[in-house]
């Protein structure tokens, strides 16, 4: 217990100090992972709103591959990604490997299918509960997907959140694809594990403490930010 | 069309943000985990930068990812601890030319009950023979770094197969750090390079059982990746990372780097022209 004390005390110290390099990190997490979670709703949002109104011939595949993606192991996707990126690879020539665009595709790969998952779900609800409302309205089904959607919002917020949760807390992926290259490639995650791996486990425990305190501080904006927009639509 | 409009605002935004540096003056330098954890290359690089301009950045990782880094052009310039496996690396053309800049040692370290008995000898292959003999708790890193290949070379020397031997042999399959915390959590036995030792932080019962035995010299090269295989990379700044490490510059500011006083890594650099 004493260990854990110290590590939180050492969290406070880091938070207070305002160390530059810390700040530096704790920016580049939230740009790749936020980055990374918009991309994964542009894409998972409509995704999961198709799978959940359209029918069409393997749609049940496509399902099951986009509920699978939810237990999608990060160290694989790294090592996807990183044979993709790999000079040695197929986009070699981009040169993008050890950047932080690296990091963003593989986290984007992993959050994609949690959103779009959880955007089926929420919209295939809705679409149950809206079924006679919609067909009285001669609406097809396609085309509701914009409304569906923005009826969903609430809960596809929570999905996103989801989303970002993942991306925030993975070490995995962009260990592989990112190198932890200090002052370009680091984040929390990379960070806590080198520091773990130098057996400075209090200087490990307190970077997660910042962690934890970092994420917590998005969904309480979200929070913030939901409670705000229902306000406005009294 | 408006999420397309989205999406296409996002990815935008996403380019901008992290457009690619200019690549000109950088070099990247796949570096033995031992080198970047102990604190040594950040004390090395601001040197080097100041001096050439050129920004060195490090993907820390074993020899054995650092070599196939290297390999599949990943990486303008190597720093390794693994001479057999960087001859091999450059009798297959990967590598354009090695040079030898710094050296320390390898140590046995234990628990401080020290089972097999081993403490204060200078004979690392008797040290493994007794550790085998009493089946010992012993961790392997089992991830083709210099340091699980010297260990290799050890248990060949002494005869025995530990592979085959049962429980008391394990592979933790990780870096030099996380078998270390391993070995502190099981009181094994296990081989770690000097420079990760001294700047690990959690021994617990852990302590230096056997020390100085020439088998255990830990030499540090610079490899630079051949520019026939892979046209794309850096040579000419990795060439001036090579010439200042291996000049007087970066032979004195290896030697000048100490934890609690005490050297970590000795300059080796030949003198240019001599071989």
């Amino acid at each position: 217990m004493g260990e854990i004390g110290e590590a939180a005390a050492t969290a406070l110290r880091l938070l207070r100090s305002a160390d530059p390099e810390l700040f530096a990190i704790v920016a580049l997490s939230l740009e790749v992972s936020l980055t990374a979670t918009g991309l994964a709703a542009a894409i998972g949002l409509p995704l999961g709103a198709l799978l959940a109104v359209a029918r069409f011939p393997g749609r049940g595949a496509l399902v099951l591959l986009v509920d699978a993606g939810l237990g999608l192991p990060p160290v694989v996707v790294g090592l996807l990604v990183y044979l993709l990126l790999s000079r040695a690879g197929p986009l070699g020539e981009l040169g993008l490997l050890f950047t932080p665009t690296a990091m963003v595709i593989a986290q984007t790969i992993l959050v994609t299918p949690i959103v779009a998952a959880l955007a089926r779900r929420a919209v295939a609800d809705l679409l149950e509960d809206y079924h006679e409302h919609l067909t009285s309205l001669g609406l097809r089904p396609l085309a509701a997907v914009p409304v569906l959607l923005f009826d969903a919002r609430y809960r596809l917020a929570t999905a996103c959140l989801a989303g970002f949760g993942r991306a925030a807390a993975e070490v995995g992926a962009i260990l592989i694809v990112g190198g932890n290259i200090r002052d370009h490639t680091r984040t929390m995650t990379t960070a806590i594990a080198l520091e773990t791996s130098k057996g400075a486990l209090e200087q490990a425990l307190a970077l997660g403490f910042v962690l934890i305190l970092v994420v917590l501080a998005v969904n309480l904006a979200a929070a913030g930010l939901s409670t705000m927009a229902r306000r406005i639509e009294g | 069309m408006r999420v397309a409009a989205i999406f296409g605002l996002i990815l935008a935004w996403g380019a901008t943000a992290f457009a690619a540096e200019g690549s000109r003056g950088t070099l990247l330098l796949a570096s033995t985990t031992s080198a970047e954890n102990s604190g040594l290359l950040a004390h090395l690089l601001p040197r080097f930068e100041a001096a050439s301009g050129i920004r060195v950045k490090v993907v820390a990782v074993g020899t054995g990812q650092a070599l196939k880094l290297g390999e599949r052009g990943d990486a303008d310039l190597l720093l390794l601890h693994d001479p057999p496996n960087e001859a091999a690396f450059l009798a297959r053309g990967f590598g354009l030319e090695r040079r030898e800049v710094m050296a320390n040692d390898f140590v046995l370290v234990g628990p401080r009950a020290d089972p097999a008995g081993i403490r204060g000898g200078r004979d690392a292959v008797a040290a493994l023979a007794a550790i085998a003999a009493r089946k010992a708790p012993f961790l392997s890193r089992g991830d083709e770094s210099g340091t699980h290949a010297l260990e290799r070379a050890l248990w060949r020397r002494a005869g025995i197969d530990p592979t085959r031997a049962g429980g008391w042999y394990r592979e933790t399959g990780s870096g030099m750090g996380a078998t270390l915390n391993t070995a502190a959590g099981l009181a094994a036995y296990t081989l770690a390079d000097r420079a990760s030792w001294v700047t690990f932080r959690n021994r617990r019962d852990l302590e230096i059982l056997v020390e100085g035995d020439p088998a255990l010299l830990n030499v540090y090269s610079l490899v630079l990746v051949s520019p026939i295989r892979h046209p794309h990379v850096r040579i000419a700044e990795a060439r001036a990372f090579a010439d200042w490490l291996g000049g007087p510059e970066g032979q004195a500011a290896i030697a000048a780097f100490a934890i609690d006083g005490r050297p970590l890594f000795r300059p080796i650099a030949r003198p240019p022209g001599g071989s």
